[in-house]
């Protein structure tokens, strides 16, 4: 019973602030929204027991993209492009092609409802050790090579980065 | 009267975070919420991912997910680095200013 409202109350928090995110005016609300929204994320991620994974997101969302996000929006003078035109001209066609996927996926879950029944929800047995153990033991066996090549991925992003922001590039 | 929360709970939920997404990106103008816009995106994709590994009681899924947050950071780290080149450029940040290659 608990674990239904906090899921109405984290899935308001996601979606509302989702909403927000992509309506406010200044980019700096929209920036205190999406926080909000990366939050109710993070909710719903300690209610289906992945506890890493909400560390994760408090710590590398909120604390690392979110303050680089607030930062170049500080360093980017917006001010005058809050005074502006928000949406672009064909809003209405984007709006329209979303609301068309929407029905599409709303009408498939309906039809395959049944197939989210075959396998039972497997209890959490009390000898097994904790989910960040669980992944860590996983994630440096199994997908040992993709995690190497994440760290290339991110050691490109760095170089990357340091270029684009260079004076003259 | 409040029924249990299921898979499709979260998938439902995952889809239209996701559509909301998509409405950022197509239709805002300034490009910094678009950028959030892609990270709402992303996170819907983690939604899905985690609800689908609690499903079948592996954690395949937490590992994708994690992955996915790397390829998130980056992409976010050398969108804005690529944003403030262009601001330093043309003065801009409005995605439909930005007509260089438009003929």
């Amino acid at each position: 019973m608990a674990d239904t409202i906090f899921f109405y109350v984290f899935a308001l928090l996601t979606l509302g602030g989702g909403v927000l995110t992509i309506t406010r005016k200044s980019a700096v609300h929209s920036a205190i929204w999406l926080i909000v929204s990366l939050l109710g994320v993070a909710g719903l991620y300690l209610l289906q027991k992945a506890e890493f994974l909400f560390a994760v997101q408090i710590v590398l969302y909120i604390g690392g993209i979110m303050v680089l996000f607030l930062f170049v929006i500080m360093l980017v003078n917006l001010d005058q492009a809050a005074g502006q035109r928000q949406f672009n001209k064909q809003w209405w066609l984007a709006l329209a092609c979303v609301l068309v996927v929407g029905a599409e996926v709303i009408y498939f879950l309906n039809r395959g409802a049944g197939a989210f029944r075959l396998p039972p929800p497997a209890a959490p047995s009390q000898v097994a050790p904790g989910n960040t153990e669980r992944l860590a033991d996983v994630l440096f066996s199994e997908y040992l090579l993709p995690f190497e090549i994440a760290s290339v991925l991110l050691l490109v992003a760095v170089v990357g980065s340091v270029i684009m922001a260079k004076k003259r590039i | 009267m409040l029924h249990p929360i299921t898979t499709v709970h979260y998938l439902v939920l995952s889809a239209a975070l996701l559509l909301i997404g998509t409405i950022g990106v197509l239709a805002r103008r300034n490009i910094v919420v678009i950028l959030m816009s892609l990270e709402l995106i992303l996170n819907a994709v983690n939604i899905n991912l985690i609800a689908f590994s609690r499903h079948f009681g592996s954690v395949n899924g937490q590992i994708f997910a994690i992955f996915v947050i790397t390829v998130a950071v980056a992409e976010a780290a050398v969108g804005l680095g690529i944003l403030i080149a262009l601001f330093r450029n043309k003065e801009t940040v409005l995605a439909d200013e930005v007509d260089l290659l438009k003929w």
